[in-house]
């Protein structure tokens, strides 16, 4: 997504979690990874691909599908200073974790006034395409958002899937990251050497003064599709990546609203109770009637994901619909009816199954 | 019951079981002050099981507990003036006013806390089992749970991974037949908990209720096994709570137990027991000893303050 020079490296995002993982685990030795199928032949989409022949099958280990417990014996190893990383290849799994994240990793450090830390990692990776139904494809960031005590960061490029991942395991405190898995084959600018990605501060992806897009995780790349198609008819959008939902950086979007005076949350989720209902809300709050703007949430129709391709097309927003909202917006009511072209999204059209 | 050869065995126990209470008696007689404005569940009936396991552990040693954990922080060490005060949600208690009874803890002695939701601390129990294999360590944990908790899914699959990774951990299960008003022979299918932590290759005893020193000889042993190495046991301690569910009353008026099961266990009182067996100058001595204590931290917890309104925002995160 950035323009690389010749001194600069390409790393794919799954190839960036990797190396975040293994430079980490170099680091530290009381980081590891457990979860369902991490040393395996496929290694969690290469993100864990291979780190049990460098650090030894204790630091690198599959896990029985037993996510309450396993979630649990991950808290209690942090209790005791450890660092686990955990990998879920699909965020619906998640649920089964629910009780000991919300009940338990959120609450040590408050509950017991500081005795407790938590310090633990939770991969959650977002499924799409290739029908992946009703059971495969949810995306429940929300959910955790909700939580205090919980950290929740949804990182769109390499270079911050690589960064984010370095701050959360450095973090005293439990973290979510989620990945979409859309996102583990597209290419970006990686620094060689670590670096963190701070908490609670988005990233512009590009300027504009017509038009706020807020894309979380994969919905990112797609809106800035959309602001191609837009600067097409005249409207120059500007997007902002959240990068970390909770904490939120309401300040970088709510400045950028105050100029545009227009905004749309495009989410990789649901809108009710969701990422996108929040964002909007806080910068309402945040604007305080200084300015007037109008505003629109994105996201998953409300119904579950249907698997066969054509439904599920309807399913996600897309960078044509994306830029047909804001369109909207920003012409109003009344404006001659525009039908952007169709804007593939590679890592979508291109995605080969099965997982 | 034989006259113990070591009294110091009995003297230890009944010294923690006396504190233990004592502690609760005081607890329900300060109750109807409002004071202590927490739920409490009292462990009144059941101090022998926390004070045989915790005797046998050393300081540096790890345990887990439950929201009927008075006991449980008591036998491990837990610091008496600050458990008050956390009752009398005062700054200086063990959380500072943000815990109350069902989330005791006091890392300085290994007593890593408690949960009020059943069964959730069993697999946070195994993971510091983990932690302590990974780090090569001589520590053990010893995680305390209710039989309502093996009805957990939560108990089988941390039961499964502690065997699995052959972790130095003891599971003591406190059975006391019910799960609030819940009698367990309307929840539990198959042979028994013992049985069930068999099927899981995890070497398993059940230790009747009734002799303090009997349940220390037989713990004994299994945490030996542990700390050699042999991988996690499973111990179901069979006890019997003589109070209420939750709050400092008795329960007879809800008829959800025979009373002449409650009143035998009463007569066969094991504090009772054990303290027939001391000379009486000594058994006066220690309780005059755990006494003065109590008044003190009890005095200690009422004159303290409470939380400054800034102390609501501290420790959302570690920092």
């Amino acid at each position: 997504m950035s323009l690389r020079t010749e001194s600069e490296r390409e790393l794919t995002y799954a190839e960036a979690v990797f190396e975040a993982t293994r430079s980490e685990m170099r680091r530290d030795p009381n980081v590891f990874v457990m979860g369902q199928g991490v040393d395996d032949p496929r290694g969690m989409f290469g993100t864990t691909l291979g780190l049990h022949q460098e650090f030894g099958a204790e630091r690198n280990f599959d896990v029985p599908l037993a996510e309450d417990a396993m979630t649990g014996i991950g808290i209690g190893a942090a209790l005791l200073g450890m660092r686990p990383i955990q990998v879920h290849q699909r965020m619906d799994f998640v649920l089964l974790c629910m009780n000991q994240l919300v009940n338990m990793a959120a609450k040590m450090s408050y509950m017991f006034s500081g005795a407790h830390r938590v310090p633990l990692v939770v991969r959650a990776i977002i499924g799409r395409s290739w029908g992946q139904g009703a059971q495969h494809s949810q995306a429940f960031h929300s959910y955790f958002m909700h939580v205090p005590g919980l950290r929740v960061v949804a990182p769109t490029t390499p270079h911050d899937a690589k960064g984010c991942l370095t701050t959360a395991i450095r973090d005293d405190n439990p973290v979510l990251m989620i990945e979409h898995r859309m996102l583990h084959g597209v290419r970006g600018v990686v620094p060689e050497e670590s670096y963190e990605v701070p908490y609670g501060r988005a990233r512009v992806l590009s300027k504009g003064d017509d038009v706020t897009l807020v894309g979380i995780s994969h919905m990112a790349l797609e809106c800035v599709r959309a602001k191609h198609l837009l600067s097409d008819v005249g409207i120059e959008a500007e997007v902002i990546d959240p990068v970390s939902l909770s904490p939120l950086d309401v300040d970088t979007i709510a400045a950028s609203v105050e100029r545009t005076g227009r905004l749309v949350v495009v989410d990789t989720g649901w809108l009710s109770c969701g990422a996108s209902a929040e964002i909007l809300a806080r910068v309402f709050e945040h604007l305080d009637g200084r300015r007037a703007f109008v505003g629109r949430r994105m996201g998953y129709l409300p119904t579950p994901c249907p698997t066969t391709k054509v439904l599920e097309n309807l399913y996600y927003p897309t960078a044509r619909s994306i830029a047909e909202t804001a369109y909207g917006l920003v012409r109003g009511k009344g404006a001659a009816e525009w039908q952007p072209p169709h804007a593939d999204s590679l890592e979508v059209a291109e995605f080969r199954g099965p997982f | 019951m034989e006259v113990p050869r070591n009294s110091g065995t009995a003297e230890r126990l009944y010294r923690s079981m006396y504190l233990i209470r004592r502690v609760e008696e005081e607890i329900i007689r300060l109750y109807p002050s409002d004071k202590i404005k927490s739920p409490v569940h009292l462990s009144i009936g059941q101090e022998a099981v926390s004070a045989a396991v915790c005797d046998h552990l050393e300081r540096s040693d790890y345990v887990f507990g439950t929201y009927r954990g008075h006991a449980l922080y008591l036998a491990k060490g837990g610091d008496l003036p600050r458990m008050m005060a956390e009752l009398y949600g005062k700054a200086h208690g063990a959380a500072r006013g943000k815990a109350g009874s069902m989330h005791l803890v006091d890392v300085d002695v290994g007593m890593m806390g408690t949960s009020a939701i059943v069964a959730t601390g069993i697999s946070n129990a195994v993971g510091a089992a983990l932690a302590l294999k990974m780090r090569r360590s001589t520590a053990i944990v010893v995680c305390f749970f209710g039989e309502g908790a093996v009805d957990e899914g939560s108990f089988h699959e941390s039961i499964n991974f502690a065997s699995l990774k052959r972790l130095p951990i003891v599971f003591v299960c406190e059975n006391n037949f019910y799960a609030i008003y819940s009698h367990v022979k309307d929840r539990l299918a198959g042979p028994g908990l013992v049985e069930r932590a068999r099927s899981y290759g995890v070497t398993a005893e059940r230790i009747e209720d009734g002799d303090a020193l009997a349940c220390h000889a037989a713990v004994g042993s299994a945490i030996e096994a542990v700390r050699r190495g042999e991988g996690p046991r499973f111990l179901e301690c069979m006890t019997y709570r003589w109070r209420d569910h939750v709050g400092p009353g008795e329960d007879r008026q809800y008829h959800y137990r025979p009373e002449a099961e409650l009143d035998l266990k009463i007569r066969n009182d094991n504090l009772a027991a054990l303290g027939r067996l001391l000379p009486s100058d000594l058994k006066q001595l220690i309780e005059a000893e755990e006494e003065a204590r109590i008044a003190a931290a009890i005095d200690w917890a009422e004159k303290g303050e409470f939380p400054a309104a800034s102390e609501i925002r501290n420790h959302v995160f570690a920092d």
